[in-house]
């Protein structure tokens, strides 16, 4: 095809390319932008729970102390119960300590434990020295309990309702706005729930 | 914040199977669980796949893979019953369902759409015949202009 | 038109100025500034204080600018034989970028931000970078993706102007080779760090933040030989201009992931998603502002293509379009995650499983291009003859792979074998048939070589580069052996041939940590083989553990150990490890940045020099 042809003057198609073409690349642009858009308003680590509404998973605990019952599946049932998952390595769990303190004491809900991956005694004496806001504690030593109800840190809270389903799970520390803003609530609905 | 620095401070521990209490199990587990672990993720890292995280949850999680494994498990059971607690995001190889086929068909669309486009650019207008679209202003401008320059030296 | 030099000029010595200043409050511990409180201790060694300077946001974002900025200048300075008014241009973008980043170091990452009262000790830092490799790898790194900007600059300008010329290409080209070479020891010693220091022995994880240097490298190589065309050929001129504009994207795209907290990687700064807005912003700007006018502007640069399909024009635009899709797949991968939670609130993760499947076979295609390409003529060609003189290295390739699979019991290690040697002995037939090998006397041979302009040179060390890194990476993927054994001092564990007995435990302290030395002694069927070293480093100041591994390089394969936590009993968890073949992989990538750096060094393609190669002939490739 040379130039002097008529066929060829302004078209676009001295290539066979479409002349749309063009507009692809600012085109994708635009819409991956968007996705990053969005991506700022995520926080990459948030797992949503798989476990919402499914029942509390079969488990077997250690006792945290000798001669003590461990937290078992019955305990969870016939009321509202929260179950707190805890170590004593860990810091953020000793920030949201008072705040469970002072739960276990106002007596709205009932408050557990469960030791994750600690050594033998360690959780007790933690316990022992930070105070024990826990009705009942069991010890996970080897992550068993942790990995069948898909934690991913610590502390992490659930809350289960009468017939033992966990309803909501926590992630992070149990500061004062999320135990009036977010648990009180979810709570307060599960108790009026019928039996 | 703080809970980012403890699972940070978790991963960054080094890995080669550390924690765990050396529990033996027969080269052939060891090597199937090596295999699977490779392609499940440390969801308490950035990033990482269970064999090759230093963070406890992670060699807890090498040991229940091995354990089950060991009971006769077949590797899909394992999967699923990982999937089953964490979602998709445990798995590193993203399952072919739905919301993953542009995923894995992507690649074969780029390869045709980029194979259209080297026979588009080579071999132009050679199936299509138009006619020729009417000339602009400028150009029937400067068509008058060439035609009474007359011919070129 | 001329104040534009100056002011570049004057911006580079201005912001050097600035980062001197950094560094040197760095080196003497000046904790008033709240970035070397937060990333320095006055137990660090005085180099590792100085590399701190870039080793977080703000200081690296200020050598980003440096960069930038110096490649600015480099245009002023060397530009001489420039057009005015297509130098003025590119300045002008090139100064835009650099004072939009300038604004965002200002403005929401200020290295030189103050803590008062000044702290008495730094925060410390974090001792897996306390490294010399790794304090070297941001600098190389930029040079390279932020050197692509080069590209864009000229890309932009030239669109502009509605021209491109010989003037435009002999310079784009240099730039853009200078700027890759760079970008390939970056990425290459990148993952040397990651092998040495991460403590298991990987050395790619197609993490979100390598993925993002790797996929401007993918499109700056094909940038490289488009650029190439347009000198030599004046063809595949919008390609270019597209190329260029893309890559520089990407380093965009890059910078954007590493700061913004988007994905998460083993690798993120300390992220801020208000940082990301305004990256995200200049993304927009920068990108959507340049491929707009490409939008609006390329097609007065359109011709009709020059060349036949089968020609040394079309292998290459073959073997660019299997780089893009290379460049896409490693994107979608990356950013999937994202996508799909957008669209679904599914969270998934793709892994090195998905990248694996999906990159590896197209590499395969741009082997094979690799090979037919310098066998084609430009313009056009017949296939019959290039595939003719292929026939020698291709069954070369076939024999190689099937020893290798049959032998190996690996069907891929075959694959990648086979077409290593078949890239491999294509270069060592394209060199024979260029030097007349068995055609005529050895001297007449001899004589051709020594003729032979440096950018052969260059093409036969980073092709063979890229071959000898095939060979590397199918060996580790394919090859790899390990053992894992519980020892207590004096037991002995074995992998293969070789028996690694634990001969000691020591424990020393250095300048900012406590070191765990555990001594193996090796036998090798029995005979003594040398010792090999591990340690468990313990740094007090951050309260963390990083393992050095024990490594044994070697030509053909590296021995491998590293330890985990002493138990109870006094017993360590050893995981040994051969690694096949692992050193070709950076010999490999080191080779084709050399191979950069000598066709750099051909005089013919200096910049500013367009009278000197009008007359380049059909004797050089």
């Amino acid at each position: 095809m040379s130039g002097n042809d008529l066929t060829d003057i302004g078209t676009d198609r001295r290539t066979g390319l479409p002349g749309w073409l063009m507009l692809v690349p600012v085109g994708l642009l635009a819409i991956v932008s968007g996705f990053f858009a969005f991506g700022l308003t995520q926080d990459p680590h948030a797992l949503p729970s798989t476990m919402i509404d499914r029942p509390m998973p079969a488990f077997t605990l250690g006792s945290l102390r000798e001669g003590e019952e461990p937290l078992a599946n019955q305990d969870l049932l016939g009321t509202v119960s929260l179950v707190n998952v805890f170590g004593s390595w860990c810091p953020s769990c000793l920030v949201e300590h008072p705040e469970l303190i002072a739960i276990g004491r106002s007596g709205e809900v009932a408050l557990h434990g469960i030791d994750w991956r600690d050594p033998p005694g360690a959780g007790a004496e933690w316990l022992a020295r930070y105070g024990n806001p826990y009705a009942k504690t069991g010890v996970d030593a080897d992550s068993k309990l942790a990995i069948d109800l898909g934690v991913t840190g610590a502390p992490e809270t659930f809350v289960i309702d009468r017939g033992g389903r966990i309803r909501y799970k926590q992630v992070g520390p149990i500061t004062p706005e999320v135990w009036t803003e977010t648990l009180l609530p979810i709570i307060r609905e599960l108790e009026a729930e019928p039996a | 914040m703080k809970r980012a620095l403890v699972l940070l401070a978790l991963a960054l521990t080094p890995p080669a199977n550390a924690q765990e209490t050396p529990q033996t199990f027969t080269p052939e587990v060891e090597k199937a669980a090596r295999e699977l672990g490779k392609s499940l993720r440390c969801v308490v890292c950035q990033n990482q796949s269970i064999e090759d995280s230093g963070a406890p949850l992670a060699a807890d999680m090498r040991r229940m893979v091995r354990e089950r494994l060991a009971a006769g498990e077949r590797r899909d059971q394992v999967i699923t019953y990982m999937r089953d607690r964490y979602g998709n995001f445990v798995l590193l190889n993203p399952p072919f369902q739905v919301d993953t086929l542009f995923l894995w068909l992507g690649p074969a669309l780029f390869a045709a759409l980029a194979a259209w486009g080297w026979f588009a650019f080579l071999r132009p207008g050679r199936t299509t015949s138009h006619a020729p679209s009417p000339l602009s202003e400028d150009e029937m401008e400067e068509l008058r202009k060439r035609m009474s320059q007359g011919p070129q030296p | 038109m001329q104040a534009g030099a100056s002011a570049a000029i004057v911006q580079l010595l201005l912001i050097a100025f600035a980062f001197a200043c950094l560094v040197w409050a760095f080196a003497v511990s000046d904790f008033s500034v709240r970035v070397v409180a937060t990333n320095s201790h006055t137990l660090k060694p005085l180099f590792y204080k100085i590399t701190a300077a870039w080793g977080q946001h703000e200081g690296s974002m200020l050598l980003w600018v440096l960069v930038l900025a110096l490649f600015g200048a480099a245009v002023a300075a060397f530009g001489k034989d420039l057009p005015a008014t297509l130098k003025a241009r590119v300045l002008g973008v090139q100064g835009l970028l650099g004072a939009t980043f300038l604004a965002f170091v200002i403005f929401t990452s200020n290295p030189f931000a103050r803590l008062t009262p000044a702290p008495l000790e730094g925060m410390g830092f974090n001792p897996l970078l306390q490294d010399p490799g790794l304090a070297a790898h941001p600098p190389t790194l930029y040079l390279g993706y932020v050197g692509l900007s080069i590209a864009y600059s000229f890309s932009v300008a030239a669109l502009i102007e509605g021209r491109v010329d010989a003037a435009w290409a002999r310079w784009v080209r240099p730039w853009v080779l200078a700027a890759w070479c760079f970008l390939t020891v970056g990425i290459t010693m990148g993952s040397l760090w990651a092998y040495y220091e991460l403590g298991w022995g990987g050395w790619w994880f197609w993490d979100p933040v390598e993925n993002a240097s790797f996929m401007p490298w993918l499109i700056s190589t094909a940038l490289l030989h488009s650029a190439m065309v347009v000198e030599r050929r004046h063809a595949l001129v919008n390609w270019t201009l597209l190329l260029s504009i893309l890559t520089f994207t990407l380093s965009l795209v890059g910078t954007f992931l590493v700061r913004s907290g988007v994905l998460t990687s083993v690798h993120a700064f300390a992220v801020d998603p208000a940082r990301g807005v305004f990256i995200l912003a200049m993304i927009l700007g920068a990108s959507g502002g340049a491929l707009t006018i490409y939008a609006l502007r390329a097609r007065k640069l359109q011709q009709p293509p020059t060349f036949a399909p089968v020609s040394r024009e079309g292998a290459i635009l073959a073997n660019n379009l299997m780089l893009l899709i290379a460049t896409g797949v490693v994107f979608l991968g990356t950013f999937y995650p994202l996508i799909v939670d957008a669209l679904t609130s599914d969270k998934i993760s793709v892994g090195p499983p998905y990248f694996d499947t999906t990159f590896s076979p197209i590499m395969l295609g741009v082997i094979i291009m690799m090979a037919f390409g310098p066998m084609l003529r430009w313009r056009s060609d017949t296939a019959r003859p290039a595939a003719r003189s292929l026939l020698y290295p291709l069954a070369g390739g076939v024999g190689v792979g099937l020893v290798s699979g049959v032998l190996g019991q690996n069907l891929w290690g075959g694959v990648g074998f086979g077409f290593g040697a078949f890239l491999f002995g294509s270069l060592i037939r394209w060199g024979a048939l260029r030097l007349r090998i068995g055609q005529v006397k050895t001297s007449q041979s001899l004589f051709l070589a020594r003729a032979f302009p440096r950018a052969t040179w260059g093409f036969l060390c980073a092709h063979l580069g890229f071959a000898v890194a095939v060979f590397g990476i199918t060996a580790m993927s394919a090859w790899q052996t390990e053992a894992v054994a519980t020892l207590k001092a004096g037991e002995t564990a074995s992998l293969g041939d070789r028996a690694y007995t634990l001969e000691s435990i020591s424990v020393e302290l250095r300048e900012n940590y406590e070191a765990q030395r555990l001594t193996f002694s090796i036998r090798k069927d029995g005979a003594p083989d040398g010792s090999i070293e591990t340690e468990r480093r313990y740094y007090p100041e951050r309260d963390t553990t990083t393992t050095e591994a024990g490594i044994r390089p070697g030509l053909l394969e590296n021995l491998y150990l590293a330890t985990g936590e002493e138990t109870e009993s006094g017993a360590f968890t050893v995981r040994l490890n051969r690694h096949p073949l692992a050193m070709w992989i950076w010999a490999g990538g080191l080779m084709m940045a050399a191979g950069g750096f000598i066709s750099l060094s051909d005089r013919r393609f200096r910049v500013g020099a367009p009278h000197r190669v009008a007359a380049t002939t059909a004797a050089n490739i």
